[in-house]
């Protein structure tokens, strides 16, 4: 029996699903409007796409899901654990209270255990203060039965673990099994209050995870399907859902992670720029090795400042639904607003009454889609202006994305991409492959499983070669340990950065490994 | 007197991290720190160095060691207060008021967040009108007043009281004790009287920073053009625009050495530029010709927001401005270039003023 797998993704607009073969071949592929409720618009395409491929539902094996739930509950602010905030670090940080420079109405809702006790470590491990254990055991008997989730963060703990692993210990012991705990270093990197906000607002969405995971588990036995399902995370690989309910913040922005994986696996190449085009915007990122080049500024979630991985995007107003305005004076503007999901009801080629994107390409004739005849009228001069300044904010998007001079391959993926043309400035060659629309998906599904490290080494001790073989032997272990097949891993990023001000040559290394999947034994699993 | 709250504290951020020209520890940190203390006791008083009695002691506080380090173990308040309190005590005089000793950086923010605490004012003055590395590197030293007596405090409560023969043996041993206390450390430092300030320092440079922060914050609101706005303030000069294309840094005693080269655009299409940096920028320099030379400030500026970007955020294809700004008359002295002028930074060139440099021109080696 062939085995099948099952990939989905939720963007801005439409959520989209594909099933793959073992060979990774798209059986079936499907759009379906974004919910509002999300979960209501995955069971929806899940269903279309199964339907559509005459697939039978055991045969289905693998599930994998990259979704928006966790971004939204933290926007919205809706649905969200009570948590407890424990920092480790007096007599130091007190200066600056946790969720410092976090909106006030994030603050309010998340903010209403927060405890500084003493410990952590020095940069170079040495302890500021001996773990306060006796005050652990009091706050742990202080909140328990009023938070269902913990955040936890050391000073330093990318370099010492040991005061964050004690705590989670004693929080357990007290708290039970049931109650989460997040620990900052697996989460952040340097970086105190960045770190600090990533483990609040992953202990903030674990629920929600949980709940997400539950009902798309359900919706997958419905249709028969007995799985094993994974969460797309944003560095483009999966984890298994045991480990995203641990760290739920990991799924935030895995959707354009995921279009870039599969722009990467659609067109084979490794080393590339892609464009994504979607109804309202335009992300640009970069592929370095078939995964997504990540941001090294600290990034803004639901106006918390956090410093966990990100990939590193460029968006621009850009879209399949973006609203073109024509003044009085022949002048004109290109978005940055866009008419979204309703294309098909407000395009002039859909007989609507805006003008869009959309329609500027299909009256020059470089897209057939709609009724052209809706969009005749129009001055075709002006139109090829409006288009000429299209290709140019794209075009300068890429050139900011770019490392250096020399052209790049440029892949397009997404539903909106028919709006470019075949050469680009700056693109060694345009490629628009096969399934474009449903990147997103695909990028879900043939997803591999990933570990990473990120600490803060003395280089003086080992030496720089050897440090870096040990901080690589650790990310394969990790890799392997969510579920990698050892055979496969690859190391596929190193980044050291020297720490100014340091002795023994302190500097951060971050090593990320990734492989396929371990495949499931048929034999043993049926 | 004027008093001094949130929104100029979030200004000043800005433009100490432009003044910090890359270098001087991302002012976020030293930012919330004064942000807390004005919400738990209230505004800072800012005078100006005309307000300051001559035969009153100030004394200006900040943090030593490395910025990486207080991003993660962030002072608890105390610090700072000890080791003015320890100063004092040693002293057998009272403190009259704090300052910032660089105003490049988080060493601007941290004594706004130190006066909310004790209630003391703060004067708008400072020893380098940038960020510098060293603790000799500063206007007073020039005018030969000593860093010492001053105290070093971490913390777990250590404080340490350094008496030393010289500026460069402060430096020495209060770095050394820094690392021991755990790398970062807050200092009251090179206690001085207001005679001293208003001859020695480098006066309404938190006005100035304020000012700075503010021009870029209305520019964008008001659709202007932040860098202009900044040239005007500092009378500086646009040396080149471009873009990164190559950074390369490693750590040498303790130092973040490297080289980022940009790729002009616009009217500077075909050039290059090169900056060298030690923490702060140094050195700007085309194939052909030099373009601004340490104790002159360089600072580079994203082209479209105007915002600073640090040493450690230049990363390819960052769209930059690269502007440069005269420094104070005081460092342009012979003692001024060989405290803190290419060659103690060991490079091999003549300092010659950027208004000069910008009009005529002087070839690379």
């Amino acid at each position: 029996m062939s085995i099948y797998r099952i990939g989905i993704d939720v963007g801005g607009t439409h959520t989209d699903a594909v099933i793959l073969d073992q060979e990774y071949r798209v059986i079936s592929e499907t759009k379906t409007p974004t919910t509002q409720d999300v979960s209501s618009g995955i069971y929806q395409a899940m269903k279309q796409v199964i339907a559509k491929s005459g697939v039978p539902g055991e045969s289905i094996k693998y599930a994998m899901l990259g979704t928006t739930h966790c971004t939204n509950a933290i926007v919205e602010r809706k649905r969200l654990n009570h948590i407890a905030i424990i920092r480790i670090g007096a007599p130091a940080t007190l200066a600056v209270k946790p969720m410092i420079g976090v909106p006030d109405d994030l603050k309010e809702v998340l903010g209403k255990h927060v405890y500084i006790i003493r410990g952590g470590h020095e940069f170079d491990g040495r302890e500021i203060a001996k773990l306060d254990e006796e005050e652990l055991y009091r706050i742990a008997h202080e909140v328990k039965g009023h938070v269902n989730s913990v955040a936890v963060t050391s000073v330093f703990s990318p370099v010492s673990r040991d005061h964050e692993t004690r705590a989670a210990d004693i929080l357990k012991e007290v708290l039970g099994e049931a109650v989460p705990i997040s620990l900052s270093c697996e989460i952040g990197s340097v970086g105190l209050l960045e770190r600090e906000n990533a483990t609040i607002l992953n202990a903030a969405v674990v629920n929600v995870a949980k709940a997400t995971a539950e009902g798309f588990i359900n919706a997958l036995r419905e249709e028969g399907i007995d799985a094993q399902v994974f969460f797309g995370q944003n560095d483009g690989t999966l984890m298994a859902v045991e480990y995203a309910m641990r760290y739920p913040i990991l799924t935030i922005a895995c959707g354009p992670t995921n279009s870039l994986r599969g722009a990467s696996y659609l067109s084979g190449y490794s080393d590339a720029l892609v464009i994504d085009v979607g109804g309202t915007t335009t992300d640009v990122g970069v592929l370095i090795q078939s995964f997504p080049r990540e941001s090294s500024l600290a990034v803004d979630i639901g106006g918390a400042r956090t410093n966990f991985r990100m990939p590193d995007l460029l968006s621009i107003g850009l879209g399949g639904g973006t609203i073109v305005r024509i003044q009085e004076d022949g002048t004109f503007t290109v978005g940055p607003d866009s008419v979204g999901y309703r294309l098909p009801e407000k395009g002039l080629i859909f007989g609507g009454d805006t003008l869009t994107t959309t329609d500027v390409v299909v009256a020059l004739g470089k897209a057939e889609l709609g009724d052209r005849s809706l969009v005749a009228h129009l001055d075709r001069e002006l139109l090829e202006q409006i288009y000429a300044r299209m290709v140019e904010m794209v075009e300068e998007t890429i050139d900011k994305m770019k490392t250096s001079a020399d052209p790049v391959p440029v892949i397009l993926v997404g539903g909106g991409s028919i709006l470019l043309p075949d050469q680009l400035k700056g693109a060694s060659e345009v490629i628009l492959p096969e399934n474009f629309g449903v990147a997103n998906a695909i990028g879900a599904a043939i997803a591999q499983v990933s570990g990473q490290i990120e600490r803060v080494f003395a280089l003086d001790e080992l030496g720089r070669e050897q440090t870096l073989e040990l901080a690589k032997s650790m990310a394969i272990m990790e890799a392997v340990k969510a579920g990698a097949d050892p055979k496969q891993v690859v190391i596929v990023d190193i980044e050291d950065v020297p720490l100014a001000y340091l002795p023994g040559n302190a500097t951060r290394i971050r090593v990320k490994a990734a492989g396929e999947l371990a495949q499931v034994d048929e034999g043993i699993k049926a | 007197m004027r008093l001094l709250g949130k929104q100029e504290i979030e200004d000043i951020a800005i433009g100490a991290a432009l003044l910090g020209t890359g270098g001087g520890g991302d002012p976020y940190i030293g930012k919330l720190m004064a942000l807390q203390a004005i919400e738990e006791f209230g505004p800072i008083r800012l005078l100006s160095v005309d307000e300051v009695p001559d035969d009153a002691v100030v004394v200006p506080s900040g943090m030593m060691g490395a910025p990486t380090v207080m991003v993660e173990k962030a002072p608890n308040g105390e610090e700072a207060i000890k080791a003015f309190k320890s100063l004092e005590n040693f002293l057998g005089k009272e403190i009259f008021a704090t300052m910032p000793i660089e105003a490049g950086g988080i060493n601007s923010l941290l004594p706004l967040a130190l006066a909310a605490r004790l209630g003391l004012p703060v004067v708008d003055v400072d020893g380098m009108g940038r960020a510098f590395p060293e603790l000799q590197m500063v206007t007073f030293y020039l005018d030969g007043i000593s860093a010492s007596p001053f105290v070093i405090a971490d913390e777990k409560g250590n404080v340490t009281l350094l008496n030393t023969i010289d500026n460069h043996w402060a430096e020495r041993i209060a770095r050394n004790a820094t690392i021991q206390k755990g790398g970062s450390v807050m200092m009251a430092i090179y206690p001085m009287v207001g005679k001293n300030l208003k001859d020695s320092g480098i006066h309404h440079i938190l006005t100035l920073e304020e000012e700075i922060g503010r021009s870029i914050r209305l520019a964008k609101k008001n659709g202007l053009d932040p860098i202009a706005e900044v040239l005007k303030l500092t009378q500086g000069f646009e040396l080149f625009r471009g873009k990164v294309i190559d950074v390369n840094r490693k750590t040498e005693t303790g130092f973040a050495r490297g080289t980022a080269r940009l790729e002009g655009l616009l009217s500077y299409k075909g050039e290059t530029l090169e900056l060298r940096f030690q923490n702060e920028h140094l050195i700007a320099q085309t194939e052909e010709r030099l373009l601004c030379v340490t104790p002159d400030l360089i600072a580079v500026l994203d082209a479209e927001t105007g915002l600073p970007i640090t040493t450690e955020g230049l990363r390819y294809g960052a769209r930059c401005v690269v502007v440069g700004i005269p420094c104070d008359p005081k460092w342009r002295t012979p003692k001024g270039i060989e405290t803190c002028g290419p060659g103690y930074f060991g490079y091999d060139v003549e300092f010659t003023p950027v208004e000069e440099l910008v009009k005529k021109g002087v070839g690379v080696k």
